[in-house]
Formats: C-alpha cells, sequence, structure tokens
C-alpha cells in the first residue's frame, strides 16, 4: 500500500526523498574524509614504531647544552629501559659526482640510528664510533641516490661531495620506498661529528630512542624529562614526545573533525525531515477523501496512523540507501581520484546514519500521521 | 434492529446553534426497506450518519442490534461499520487509484482478512453485481453506473446486514438509476436491510415504508402502497 503510494507520483517522492539522500550522503562522505584524512598520516607514524621516543631541544643553555656524550651516558644507565639513541641532525645539501648534482637531504646521526629507526645496510658498513671520534668523512647513501649518481653500479668505495667537501661513500641503506627520489630512500646518512662541522649546526637539537618494552614508555619520559630539567630550567626549552601521543593527538584531531563535518551533515537531516513533514502535510489534505472513505468501510485511527507513519518511513528508508550509494560514490569518486586521502568505508556510520534517517522518517512523519488519523469521517467525506 | 429514543444532534456554527435533530424516535426491524425522505437541510444525512455511525447523537439513545452506539469509543465505531454496515454514497466514494476489485477489498482489509480469501469474496461480489469483467478497471474507467454498483459490492463484500445508502441515484442518469434500485430491491429480498435516504419521491417509492421528516423532526412514518 506505502509502495503505491510513493510510485504514484515519483517526482514529488524523489523530491521528498532528496533532502534525506543528501544527509546521508554528506554524513557518510564527511566521516569517510574525517578518518581518511587522518589515516595517512597516523599510518606512517604508526610505521616508526610505537617504542620510539622523540626528543626535540628548542632552548640554550647559558652554561652547558647536552651533548651526545652526555646522552649515551644516560642511555647506556638506563639499559635496561632505554634500547638504544641517537642523535640527529638535519639538513640538505648539494651533492656533486662528476658532472651530476642534485639537493639531498643529509642525516647526521650515530651507529645507533640503525637500531633505534630499524634502518639497515643491504651493502658496505653503516657509521661507525669511530667515524664519529675521528669526524671522518663517509657517506652511506640511499638507493635514490645510488640511481641518480652512480647508474645503479655499487657506489662503496668512491667519492661523493657533499657541500663541497670529498666523502667516501661507505655503505648503500637497504631500499624501503622503491628507490625513488624524495622519499626515504632518497637519503644520505653520515657521523653526527661531521654534520655538524659541515653544517655548522654545532648544537645537537634532535635525538630519537627506542624503547626495551612499550609498556615503559611514560616511565622513560619522565626519566628523560627528569634528565633533560638539570641542564634546561625551563621545560619549554625542550620536548619529549612519542609515537603513542602523536597518535592519540591525530586520534582526538580525527574524533574532532567527525563532530564538526558529522554535525553540519545532521543539519541537512534535519533540514531534509522538515522537508519531508511538511509534504506530508500536504499529501494528508490532498487524501482527506481518502481517509475519510476508510474510515467509512471501518479503518480505526490506528490504521489511518500506521499507514501514514510507513510511508514516511518508506521514503526516509529508500532515502537512506540512496544516501548511502551517494555517500560511497562521492568516496569512491571524488576522495579516491583526488589522491590525496584514503579512501576509507566505514560500515558502522553507514548502519548509524541510516538508523537516523528511519528516525527523521518516524519523528517528521508522526504528527501529519496524526493529523491524518483524527481527521473526522464526515467532515473528510464532505472534503472536495 | 435500530432503536432511536430521544434522539438530538446540535452543532455550533460560530454563533449559531443549529438544531439539525430533535427528539427524533424511530424503530427499524430486520429485513426491512426503508426510505428517509425530505429537503435538503432537513436533517436527513444528520441521521444517516448517525444510523452509520459516523457520527455520535448530542443527546438521546440509538441502539444498533440490541448495542447502545451512543456510549461506544471510535474503535468500537469503526469496527461497527466495519462489519455491520455497508454504505453507499451519492458521490460513489471510491478510491481512484485503486482498482474496482481492490476497492471492494477494501473493508476486508482492515478487518484482517489474508489476501487469498479477500480476493475470492470481493471477486463473487462484484460478479453478484455484475461486474465480474471490470474487476481491475480503475474508476475512472468505469461509468457511474458502475461505479455505483461497484460501491455497492463493497457494502455486500463485508456480508453487512445493514445498508445504508445517501442519495444513490443522484449522480446516475434514469436508466442506470433504475439498475441501482433494483438491485437494492433484490438485497432486500435476500434479507438485507435497506435505508434509503432521498429528496425525490418517485425513487422514494420503491422502498416498502416511507418516513418524511422535515426540520430536524419526523412528520410522517407510513407503509407504501
Amino acid at each position: 500500500m506505502a509502495i503505491k503510494s510513493i510510485l504514484s507520483n515519483k517526482t514529488r517522492s524523489f523530491l521528498t526523498m532528496l533532502g534525506v539522500i543528501i544527509g546521508v550522503g554528506a554524513v557518510i562522505a564527511a566521516v569517510s574524509l574525517a578518518l581518511g584524512s587522518t589515516k595517512n598520516i597516523m599510518d606512517s607514524v604508526e610505521a616508526l614504531g610505537t617504542n620510539l621516543v622523540q626528543i626535540t631541544i628548542t632552548g640554550r643553555n647559558s652554561t652547558r647544552d647536552v651533548t651526545y656524550d652526555d646522552l649515551k651516558e644516560f642511555a647506556d644507565k638506563n639499559s635496561d629501559y632505554i634500547l638504544a639513541l641517537a642523535p640527529q641532525v638535519s639538513g640538505s645539501l648539494v651533492v656533486k659526482v662528476g658532472r651530476t648534482n642534485r639537493t639531498v637531504s643529509i642525516i647526521g646521526t650515530s651507529p645507533e640510528y640503525e637500531i633505534v629507526r630499524d634502518r639497515h645496510i643491504q651493502s658496505g658498513r653503516f657509521i661507525l664510533d669511530y667515524d664519529l671520534e675521528y669526524r671522518q668523512k663517509v657517506a652511506v647513501i640511499g638507493t635514490a641516490v645510488v640511481n641518480t649518481f652512480f647508474n645503479g653500479r655499487d657506489p662503496v668505495g668512491k667519492d661523493i661531495k657533499l657541500g663541497g667537501q670529498v666523502f667516501k661513500v661507505v655503505g648503500v641503506l637497504e631500499e624501503i620506498a622503491g628507490g625513488k627520489e624524495e622519499t626515504s630512500d632518497d637519503q644520505i646518512i653520515i657521523p653526527v661529528t661531521t654534520a655538524q662541522r659541515l653544517m655548522r649546526n654545532s648544537q645537537l637539537r634532535n635525538f630519537s630512542l627506542k624503547v626495551t618494552d612499550a609498556g615503559y614508555i611514560d616511565q622513560v619520559i619522565s626519566m628523560i624529562d627528569m634528565f633533560l630539567s638539570k641542564y634546561y630550567s625551563d621545560s619549554n626549552s625542550y620536548r619529549v614526545f612519542s609515537v603513542e601521543q602523536v597518535l592519540s593527538i591525530l586520534n582526538t584531531i580525527t574524533g574532532i573533525m567527525m563532530v564538526v563535518l558529522g554535525g553540519i551533515a545532521a543539519i541537512s537531516l534535519v533540514v531534509g525531515g522538515i522537508g519531508i513533514m511538511n509534504i506530508m502535510l500536504v499529501s494528508v489534505t490532498e487524501r482527506t477523501r481518502e481517509i475519510g472513505i476508510r474510515k467509512a468501510v471501518g479503518a480505526k485511527k490506528r490504521n489511518i496512523l500506521i499507514q501514514f507513519l510507513i510511508e514516511a518511513l518508506m521514503v526516509t528508508g529508500i532515502g537512506g540507501v540512496l544516501g548511502i550509494v551517494l555517500g560511497i560514490c562521492i568516496i569512491k569518486f571524488v576522495f579516491g581520484s583526488m589522491g590525496i586521502i584514503q579512501e576509507v568505508y566505514s560500515i558502522p556510520w553507514m548502519m548509524i546514519s541510516f538508523g537516523i534517517a528511519l528516525l527523521v522518517g518516524i519523528v517528521f512523519g508522526i504528527f501529519p500521521a496524526y493529523k491524518a488519523a483524527n481527521l473526522h469521517p464526515i467532515e473528510a467525506l464532505r472534503y472536495e | 434492529m435500530i432503536e432511536v429514543i430521544d434522539l438530538c444532534k446540535t452543532y455550533h456554527m460560530g454563533d449559531n446553534t443549529v438544531h439539525a435533530l430533535k427528539n427524533v424516535n424511530l424503530r427499524i426491524d430486520e429485513g426491512e426497506f426503508v426510505a428517509i425522505i425530505g429537503p435538503s437541510g432537513s436533517g436527513k444525512s444528520t441521521l444517516m450518519n448517525i444510523l452509520g455511525c459516523l457520527d455520535v447523537p448530542t443527546s438521546g439513545t440509538y441502539r444498533l442490534f440490541g448495542e447502545e452506539v451512543s456510549r461506544m469509543n471510535d474503535n468500537q465505531l469503526a469496527d461497527i461499520r466495519n462489519r455491520r454496515i455497508g454504505f453507499v454514497f451519492q458521490n460513489f466514494n471510491l478510491l481512484q487509484k485503486l482498482t474496482a476489485l481492490e476497492n471492494v477489498e477494501l473493508p476486508l482489509i482492515y478487518r484482517g482478512m489474508g489476501a487469498k480469501e479477500r480476493h475470492r469474496r470481493a471477486k463473487a461480489a462484484l460478479e453478484n453485481v455484475g461486474l465480474g469483467d471490470r474487476l481491475h478497471h480503475k474508476p475512472s474507467e468505469l461509468s457511474g453506473g458502475q461505479q455505483q454498483r461497484v460501491a455497492i459490492a463493497r457494502a455486500l463484500v463485508s456480508e453487512a446486514p445493514l445498508i445504508l445508502a445517501d442519495e444513490p441515484t443522484g449522480n446516475l442518469d434514469s436508466n442506470a438509476g433504475r439498475e441501482i434500485l433494483k438491485i437494492l430491491k433484490e438485497l432486500n429480498d435476500r434479507g438485507s436491510t435497506v435505508v434509503l435516504i432521498t429528496h425525490d419521491n418517485s425513487i422514494a417509492m420503491n422502498a416498502k415504508r416511507l418516513i418524511r421528516i422535515q426540520d430536524g423532526e419526523i412528520i410522517e412514518d407510513r407503509k407504501v402502497s
């Protein structure tokens, strides 16, 4: 019975549904947008490993900055908790071999980097303590660098110019990103002490360390906090954070995005619902005679109420399904092709928004249905 | 079957008070064929609405099949309309979007009857009034006389003992009108109680008993010769 009345005026039914379709589609696309845009970031952060803790020093100490040796001693003393600690001095330099030159990202660090960042070599050797002690001009290069400057041939033992200075290639890093430029394969690792001289950056500002067990993270963070506070009285001079913390911040951001975008979409659902109520009221007026006839042959108030309520639910139900389809299409064709965010399909949210669509049908359909049910049979029959 | 005692119906239209029915007393037994005749505004339609449980009296008693109707609630009245009373209206009052068959099934739907049984009964009722070949036509595809016959079939399908017809031939030409009266007579012969409302004397003469109403009061009640 309800399907018949919806099909009898397809244009009107569709236009009525439109509010719900757009509302549901918007909710699903918005949720997907929130989840997908942070997912990329979260995946790469997660790939760093949850046992990773980063220390960044932003301030200066009037007497003495903390050095690599200080931190190394600290790490050795607490080796039950700290697996390895590596400093990081970053920058970029013009790299030259023969006539080829290009700017490449340089990382000055220590042997522990291998363990802390899980970055290993595929040939030659990594940086050694000896290199650090004597500020050797040695370099471990990534496969993108090998491709650009050495035509894919074994570079170990050959010379490479970094920022005008001649270095010797002692190792090649394992390929992890397809050997493409501007990726993690496009890096050159040199001893941190050499880097400090080369890049005129004597203060060590960034350290990464790996915790022996994820359960110790909070402890280690407070240990580092205590240790650094001895060097820097202002706790704003340094930052200690873990990958875990970053992930949780990202989760919060995602959550806020979902609420805001979802809220806006929910408003459009309400607007759609008001439209439905409007049309249903018109429909009830148009069908006054019909309602009178039904009552005359024995329809009870409850029969009429349910009839119109089911019609409202069908409109919102079908609208909800179409809205989910619309949402999926937006995700697939708009987000997917933009490429900056991952396509995320959240089934729970599809269920939720379908449920809300039905709820809208009930809430906004009940008033017109109630009006219909309470029409007086005689007046209804007399209606022109 | 029908007992009306001191029935009054009063309307309030703005500042005016309209006494549509004033102390009407009436008794109709099973199997009768009664015509209620009166000019427009006499209260005959109001009386029929109350007899048909579409409306309730302001005061007085209406007993149908021995039950006190004036104290019944909406749902009980709806039930009576469904099972005990069949309406035939001047303007047919069929649902335009449904076929003849579906229109006739309507009372049975509200009774909760299953589809198969409904179909069977509705088909039989339509065949009874000679429309067995028009089951799937919509009202717009039927003539006036045919539409009224569908309405009668609908009144019949619930096997209602009481049939109330309000100016059933008002919108029909004389031929079709005659046919409808013929059907009503046949129904009466088979045992249905028929109450006919009209303003036309010649139509009223088809019945067996004549009740004349004017200004809300019964002024005449006699057998038709």
